[in-house]
């Protein structure tokens, strides 16, 4: 494999890593933000001073090795500069979601027993300080940004800037004692501890090693043959392991430049400023995009309209195949040129995709049509397959064989093994050491050679030999009478429509299957404008008639693609909800990630479940509703309830 | 009631100043109508002062005559100690006095960007040829102001909207970029009329912390007119409250929330 990481080998821990930085790519760009309309750069030798600096403060404000720093803030090179800062004096970072609320908080922060918490602004202090009554090692907390801090006891509260002053004050006091703790550690010492979401119970902290990391990054990078002048954009949840990996691990690892947004509202602006070359975005990003695309087009004029339907029809013929080294007509590739001159190329850098070497998207299932759609563009888009217990990779798609149904092979030095009941397990360098302080979680996941059981359920392709993910494992049942019921098969058919933010499927173990369906509020929003459709809220355009027919079509469109899987037959929608409200974090229905708690859904609706198989045509229900400030309330609302028709399969299989 | 010596300490600890702007005995009358009736209070240096009231209390009344809009027939306006004599609406800026409008008063087709910078226009003082030609000062100076209006794009947080026509925001940023562009002038006072009307719940939380945010970041004195008691209660250090262009209260939330006077006026009162 090419190795393009000269002196990076040998290197155990990422202040090492650094260092290798520093004094390789001293003068190029390792960190940019954007901050008052500019973009500031940090080169890679003044990050290494930034971050001694802010690791002597650390050890000045008495952090000792072994200790757990909580990272709270939306992603800023100052607090990635934190966690290689905690490593060099042999803490261990534990970045934290930003928007997760101070009870979540406070669970995380008491399981660590975090001495210091390192936050980004008031809103996160404010949450910290909130819980801290419950935190018996808590002991210091450093602020990023100080406004409205000012009137703050500041006792144990400290400007981030200042720290880092002290630190640099007190160089010649500590600098033999922070070279003594880098020079500690090794492939074995903790690198990171990342909060899994969860989607059932308490998160676990999963304790991943330098080993883990590096050779993750390593192997992910020789891979997609990444060097240092790739660019990012940084915009992931810090805690999400994913975002460790790409922003930290294989940008030390190779040395490229991580670039953070103005805010997260910017995100979008400063994507196409930046113009990354590596790119990794969970479908929704997508999605959204594309929804927008769509969206202008329709404003656009009749040439332009006409121009961009008649290159993308093109684009979508032969674009896949041009970008996968297929076999392609000379008149075909021309008519590409020219359509790449005209419309591909113009819309790729509107989306700020224009110099995207590698994308992936992972987390969830991709819609076949909007994967097409950024492939046939000549964007590299690929899918992986990885969780926060495999330090991400566990399949990637090699360039070149890549389908919007599989997730690719297994990555470099992972073995995967299928069990009988068709659960994917895996064993890789990446493993994860431990669930901190759960033995018992640790012991059932992990076995003694080292295989994990991912959860979830999948097949290899015969011919092709790519992995396929069915579902999770454990949300495979079986309908009452024995069918396979597969929930998130029939719920991605559905979220690959527009118009449909999220669906969640019920059934198992019942005769039939039902549906809980929230629009997205963008795509008919803007539907509605076109159609002179007033609405006031979210809840009334989720109940119009009109919406819910649209809906329905989709619902029944879908019960005859399904129709056609003789195998999932039986988990065609019978009768279907449009919820007035969406789904939510904050009310617990969601992950930070936004996957779906299945089970707190279900006990939370019960009532609708039970109308939606009773047969009555409407239920009135109020649902307790918690506002981003943590303060409850609620709302109430009467839902139709839709029936759609479903294909019979006895009628398909007569008719063949 | 606070008698005119220096300053006091508010309930978080905040250390306010002397009076900045005394009005004495002031009457303002349309025609026939008696807007305000004889009214004194005063504003002190770093505090968060309200005038809130019912409907026609004559509160945006009170807000113009502080601004220098409308001349009252009675009484005297004193700014830091000094009478103040008629004047032209910029020259109330140019003392350091910055308001905002209940009904949006922005350039619509403009974007957020402009707007803001237009409040730095006290500021600018290169001739219309020099900005044309960008050159020598007019540059120098545009970047300095950019950098101010930046400053205050990143404190409002209204980044993503920097470059979007105001026209297309929807109603609850509209409200903050004109707050933007009143503290684009960098104010010693800032005059808000109602910033919270028609807002939501969330909205009004933001704006609240917005408001408090400017007083304790710039030190700026702060009046505002506000329908929403529980917000004027949380936000500011004392308050005068009007009814029918009298003055029926003045003092501390507390202390106004507790006033019958004040009762009455709100929750209405017998008359037998």
């Amino acid at each position: 494999m090419a190795q393009t990481q000269s002196g990076a080998e040998g290197k155990q821990s990422l202040p090492a890593l650094l260092h290798r930085n520093a004094t390789q790519y001293g003068s190029a760009p390792a960190y940019r933000e954007k901050e008052f309309g500019i973009w500031q750069t940090w080169t890679w030798s003044q990050t290494e001073k930034e971050i001694e600096a802010l690791a002597l403060g650390l050890i000045n404000l008495g952090v000792n090795e072994g200790d757990f720093i909580a990272i709270i803030g939306r992603n800023r090179p100052y607090l990635y500069w934190a966690m290689v800062a905690a490593q060099s004096v042999g803490a261990v970072p534990v970045p934290l979601y930003q928007d997760a609320n101070a009870e979540e908080m406070a669970y995380v922060l008491q399981h660590c027993g975090a001495r210091f918490v390192i936050a980004s602004d008031q809103e996160q202090v404010d949450k910290v300080i909130e819980v801290q009554d419950q935190l018996h090692q808590f002991e210091h907390l450093i602020y990023l940004d100080p406004r409205g801090l000012r009137k703050y006891d500041h006792h144990t509260l400290h400007q981030y800037s200042h720290v880092q002053d002290q630190g640099r004050a007190a160089y010649d006091e500590w600098i033999t004692d922070l070279n003594e703790r880098r020079s500690k550690l090794t492939y074995d010492s903790t690198c990171v501890m990342l909060y899994t979401s969860g989607t059932t119970g308490k998160p676990k902290g999963v304790v991943l090693s330098n080993r883990n990391v590096i050779e993750s990054a390593k192997n992910a990078s020789d891979f997609d043959k990444l060097t240092e002048k790739e660019d990012i954009l940084s915009y992931l949840p810090m805690a999400w392991v994913g975002d460790f990996i790409f922003s930290v691990g294989q940008a030390y690892w190779c040395g490229f430049c991580v670039n953070c947004p103005e805010s997260a509202d910017t995100m979008m602006t400063d994507l196409r400023e930046i113009g990354p070359t590596y790119f990794f975005a969970p479908p929704r990003v997508f999605e959204t995009q594309l929804t927008n695309v769509m969206i202008r087009m329709e404003d656009a004029g009749t040439l332009k309209k006409n121009m961009f339907h008649k290159y993308m029809e093109h684009a979508k013929k032969v674009g896949g195949d041009i970008l996968d080294g297929n076999p392609v007509s000379t008149a075909d590739r021309l008519k590409y040129a020219i359509g790449n001159t005209l419309v591909y190329g113009p819309l790729k850098d509107t989306l700020g995709l224009g110099r995207v070497r590698v994308g992936y998207t992972a987390g969830e299932a991709i819609g076949p049509e909007i994967f097409e759609f950024y492939r046939s563009l000549g964007i590299n888009l690929k899918q992986l397959y990885g969780q926060t217990e495999a330090t991400v990779f566990i399949t990637v798609q090699p360039d070149g064989e890549v389908r919007a149904d599989t997730v690719g092979v297994p990555a470099p030095d992972v073995e995967i093994k299928i069990d009988d009941n068709g659960e994917i397990h895996y064993r890789s360098p990446g493993t994860f050491v431990e669930y901190y302080k759960n033995p018992e979680s640790t012991a059932s996941t992990k076995d003694a050679e080292g295989w994990v059981a991912t959860g979830d359920a999948g097949f290899f392709e015969e011919n092709s030999g790519h992995l396929r993910i069915i579902d999770r494992a454990k949300d495979v049942g079986k309908m009452a009478d024995g069918a396979m019921f597969a929930p998130k098969y029939v719920e991605n058919k559905l979220k690959f429509y527009p118009d449909i933010l999220e669906a969640v499927l019920f059934g198992n173990g019942k005769d039939r299957c039902v549906a809980f369906i929230n629009i997205d509020l963008t795509a008919v929003g803007n539907w509605a404008e076109r159609n002179n459709i007033a609405y006031a809220s979210y809840q009334e355009l989720a109940g119009h008639p009109k919406v819910l027919e649209t809906i329905q079509s989709h619902v029944e469109t879908v019960n005859k693609s399904v129709a056609e899987d003789p195998m999932l037959s039986g988990c065609q929608v019978h009768r279907f909800v449009v919820l007035h409200k969406e789904l939510d974090a904050d009310d617990g229905e969601m992950t930070r990630t936004r996957k779906v708690r299945r089970r707190i859904v279900e006990e939370k609706f019960a009532d609708i479940i039970a109308a939606l198989y009773d047969g009555s045509p409407e239920i009135s229900t109020t649902t307790e509703v918690t506002y981003e400030d943590g303060r409850k309330g609620s709302i109430s609302a009467t839902l139709d309830i839709r029936d759609a028709a479903v294909s019979s399969v006895a009628a398909k299989l007569a008719a063949e | 009631m606070l008698d005119a010596s220096e300053g006091y300490v508010t309930e978080d600890g905040r250390q306010i100043g002397g009076v900045v702007m005394e009005m004495k005995n002031i009457t303002l009358r349309f025609g026939g109508v008696v807007a305000i009736k004889d009214i004194s209070f005063d504003i002190r240096e770093g505090e968060i002062r309200a005038i809130i009231g019912p409907n026609g209390a004559g509160k945006s009344s009170m807000l113009n005559v502080i601004s220098g809009f409308y001349i009252p027939q009675e009484g005297e306006v004193f700014f830091h100690g000094e009478k103040r004599p008629q004047m032209k609406p910029y020259e109330v800026a140019r003392q350091g006095i910055a308001r905002t409008f209940q009904n949006i008063a922005l350039f619509e087709g403009m974007s957020v960007l402009d707007n803001v910078m237009t409040g730095r226009l006290n500021n600018m003082k290169s001739g219309l040829f020099a900005q044309a030609l960008w050159k020598g000062k007019a540059e120098q100076e545009e970047t300095e102001n950019r950098e101010v209006v930046e400053k205050i794009i990143d404190f409002l947080e209204i980044q993503h909207i920097r470059k979007t026509p105001v026209s297309r925001l929807p109603y609850g940023l509209k409200k903050r970029v004109e707050l933007a562009r009143a503290l684009a002038a960098e104010p010693k006072l800032l005059l808000l009329d109602e910033p919270m009307a028609g807002m939501n719940v969330e909205e009004k939380e933001d704006m609240s912390r917005f408001i408090l945010d400017v007083n304790d970041e710039f030190g700026t004195t702060i009046a505002l007119i506000e329908h929403d008691m529980g917000v004027v209660m949380d936000l500011s250090d004392r308050v005068v409250v009007m009814d029918y262009g009298k003055k029926i209260g003045d003092g501390t939330p507390d202390e106004v929330r507790t006033n019958q006077d004040v009762i009455d006026a709100y929750l209405g009162v017998s008359h037998d």
